[in-house]
């Protein structure tokens, strides 16, 4: 039997007219987990969320809540609650109303729901906010009063839509770590949407990168960092050196490619057929540098070059070293030395990196 | 302040002030100096102070509980409110409908709601006449289709049909603004938690969209309560309203101290209506509203 998910998509694609805004994504998410939509604005994010939600129907393919399809289901017919990105609570009503509003909904009884809005506020670290307007609140207040207006309702699913875009990055950082330590508490599951990498990647068990409403890939933060299912994945998430290449032959994940007239050893997820043209995709902070000459680990894969640009960034310092006509590397290098015995502009260096951080990448 | 910012405040202030002057206070004071003055033989005043106006407004009753005056200030307020309840049923819906097209179309749906402005009311009125008349457009086609006449012109329902439709643009342009105004978001918020199609309207948009229903019911009750044309030309002035009324201590009856004591008291009441009605909303939009 197939894994049973809490939240499932089975090839969900949703056009607007002709135009495709979510394309066959098919992604199982599991109860509990911390899952995170990331991907530039445009590509389809809220239109996923919108659908799990009910406020879009899927054009095509289905999808489930705990196991049942709920593809036909209006919002309020569905066990989940959302985090708006602009938050939409009721300007109309106190924060304990809006705070109250699913429950009511719900029929729970008053003493109940008293209880249940108290211990919201609480969570979200407002207890003594309920009398006021949500336009007498600052914007990180009335995130806490969305978010506690959700949770209150103990969904079997949490949606958030950029719940943080709105805040100050000092705000938002301490938010990321709050909302996450939120999640373990409560044991709900979130689906998180955000176009922030960093913060994907701080807060999720598991991403799904999304790009032109098409799903990428899907994996543990580690795994989409440091083994990026294609260039876009790549690009999109961190810094990444791509060198263009040519697949010599590829067995068991490891490939040998040409790289500027250099045989070199590589890794791979998947099978490369020889002559292929692709690109080697380094990470900056994976690349070691040293003076030109020096002794180095047999393991690596070597490069001379030329330091051609060089920025201070404080903790490290990132260099761009040309290791042929048209051919460049950025390096970054923690600032561990003092700064007479750093590498300097013009310094010949060489250059190299182990096997297993070079990824091939044919798209 | 400066000398500067005194002028300037003078100019910016004063047409409005000016316009105020001459078509509000000016002929509201003369109404009320009018209605304590001593009716002249012919029409006009005499210039005697004398408040038998008032006395025989609010003066005997011939036994009954209110004069015949009050049945017809009354009955006025009772067609100005049962205008606005209908005008509100149906410019409701007809305003959100507006409002949830897409937004390049919003101002053609407007144009029609605004055009019947372009011929004049009493041209109007006299159209509906034609249309509702025994022998009119409506009876024409009831009896084509092999339906009963009805006998509508001269009834109360022809009344409330011309009060209706003429009234009916007033109530759909404040409904529209405020509907217009609605963040749609917190409708999906609301669903998001539970709230099905009659909570969110009844928790959500009624609530939000009040002060356009507000708006709209001021914009309908008050001229309507002193309409003239309608209830004379559907009503056949069987159907008298304060605006009959007033029409006939002006005209036939060449009272006009009566008749300026008529507009005072209503004058008064709609005023401390409508400040009531000004009170509320202020106190909403300090709520954040
Ligand atoms: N209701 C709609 N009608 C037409 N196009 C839409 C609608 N909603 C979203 N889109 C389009 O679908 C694409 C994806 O939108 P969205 O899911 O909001 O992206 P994201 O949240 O990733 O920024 C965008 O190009 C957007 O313009
Ligand atoms: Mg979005």
């Amino acid at each position: 039997m197939a894994e049973r998910f809490d939240v499932e998509l089975r090839t969900v694609t949703k056009r607007f007219g002709s135009f495709t805004a979510v394309k066959d994504v098919s992604l199982g998410i599991r109860q509990g987990e911390f899952f995170s939509l990331l991907g530039p604005s445009g590509c389809g994010k809220t239109t996923n969320l919108r659908m799990i939600a009910g406020f879009e129907l899927p054009t095509a393919g289905s999808i489930l809540l705990g196991g049942k399809d709920v593809s036909q289901l209006p919002p309020f017919k569905r066990n989940v609650n959302t985090v708006f990105q602009n938050y939409a609570l009721f300007p109309h009503l106190s924060v304990i109303d809006n705070v109250a509003f699913g429950l009511e909904m719900k029929g729970i009884a008053k003493n109940e729901i008293s209880k249940r809005v108290s211990k919201a506020l609480e969570m979200v670290r407002l207890p003594d906010s309920g009398n006021k307007k949500p336009n007498q609140l600052s914007g990180g207040q009335r995130q806490r009063i969305a978010l506690a207006r959700a949770i209150v309702n103990r969904p079997q699913v949490l949606l958030l839509d950029e719940p943080l875009g709105a805040l100050d990055l000092k705000l938002r950082k301490a938010m990321q770590l709050e909302l996450k330590e939120l999640q373990r508490q409560l044991a709900i599951t979130f689906v998180f949407v955000t176009h922030d990498q960093e913060e994907a990647l701080v807060m999720s068990d598991r991403i799904g990168v999304m790009d032109h409403g098409v799903l990428r890939q899907v994996g543990t933060p580690e795994e989409i960092y440091d083994r990026p299912a294609d260039r876009f994945v790549a690009d999109f998430i961190g810094d990444t050196n791509f060198l263009p290449c040519q697949v010599v032959d590829y067995r068991d994940g490891s490939a040998h490619v040409q790289v500027a007239g250099m045989t070199m050893t590589a890794s791979s997820d998947h099978a490369l057929t020889a002559n292929t043209d692709a690109f080697l995709a380094i990470r900056p902070e994976k690349v070691q540098m040293y003076p030109a000459g020096a002794s180095h680990n047999p393991d690596e894969e070597r490069f001379a070059g030329v330091i051609v640009e060089e920025v201070f960034m404080g903790t490290d310092t990132r260099y761009v070293v040309e290791l042929a006509p048209q051919t460049q590397i950025v390096v970054r290098q923690q600032n561990m030395n003092v700064a007479s015995s750093r590498f300097a502009l013009g310094q010949t260096v060489d250059v190299g990196w182990e096997a297993v951080f070079a990824r091939v990448l044919v798209s | 302040m400066t000398q500067r910012r005194k002028a300037l405040l003078a100019f910016l202030l004063g047409p409005g002030a000016g316009w105020l002057l001459l078509f509000f206070l000016l002929p509201g004071a003369l109404v009320i100096i009018y209605s304590i003055l001593t009716r002249k033989d012919g029409g006009g005043v005499l210039w005697i102070v004398d408040f038998s106006s008032y006395a025989k407004l609010f003066g005997p009753t011939d036994g009954a509980l209110i004069n015949d005056f009050m049945i017809i200030f009354l009955r006025s307020l009772w067609w100005a409110a049962l205008t606005s309840a209908v005008c509100l049923l149906i410019g409701y819906p007809l305003a959100y409908f507006i409002a949830l097209q897409p937004a390049h179309v919003h101002s053609s749906y407007l144009f029609l709601v605004l055009i019947p402005f372009w011929t004049n009311f009493l041209v109007r009125t006299y159209a509906w006449k034609f249309i509702l008349n025994n022998n009119g457009l409506l009876n024409t086609l009831l009896q084509d289709w092999g339906f009963e006449r009805v006998a509508l012109i001269n009834t109360p329902t022809a009344v409330l049909i011309g009060l209706v439709y003429g009234s009916l643009p007033f109530m759909v342009l404040p409904l529209y603004a405020s509907i217009e105004k609605l963040d749609f978001d917190l409708v999906e918020a609301a669903q998001d938690l539970g709230a099905n199609y009659l909570s969110v309207f009844r928790r959500i948009i009624l609530p939000l969209t009040a002060p356009g229903i507000g708006a709209g019911v001021v914009l309908v009750f008050i001229p309507v309560s002193g309409q003239y044309i309608v209830p004379t030309i559907l009503g056949g002035g069987k159907v008298a309203m304060l605006g009959n009324l007033l029409a006939q201590q002006f005209g036939p009856a060449l009272n006009w101290p009566f008749g300026s004591a008529i507009s005072v008291v209503f004058m008064v009441l709609l005023m401390v209506g409508v400040v009531f009605y000004l009170r509320s909303e202020r106190r909403d939009g300090e709520a954040g509203l």
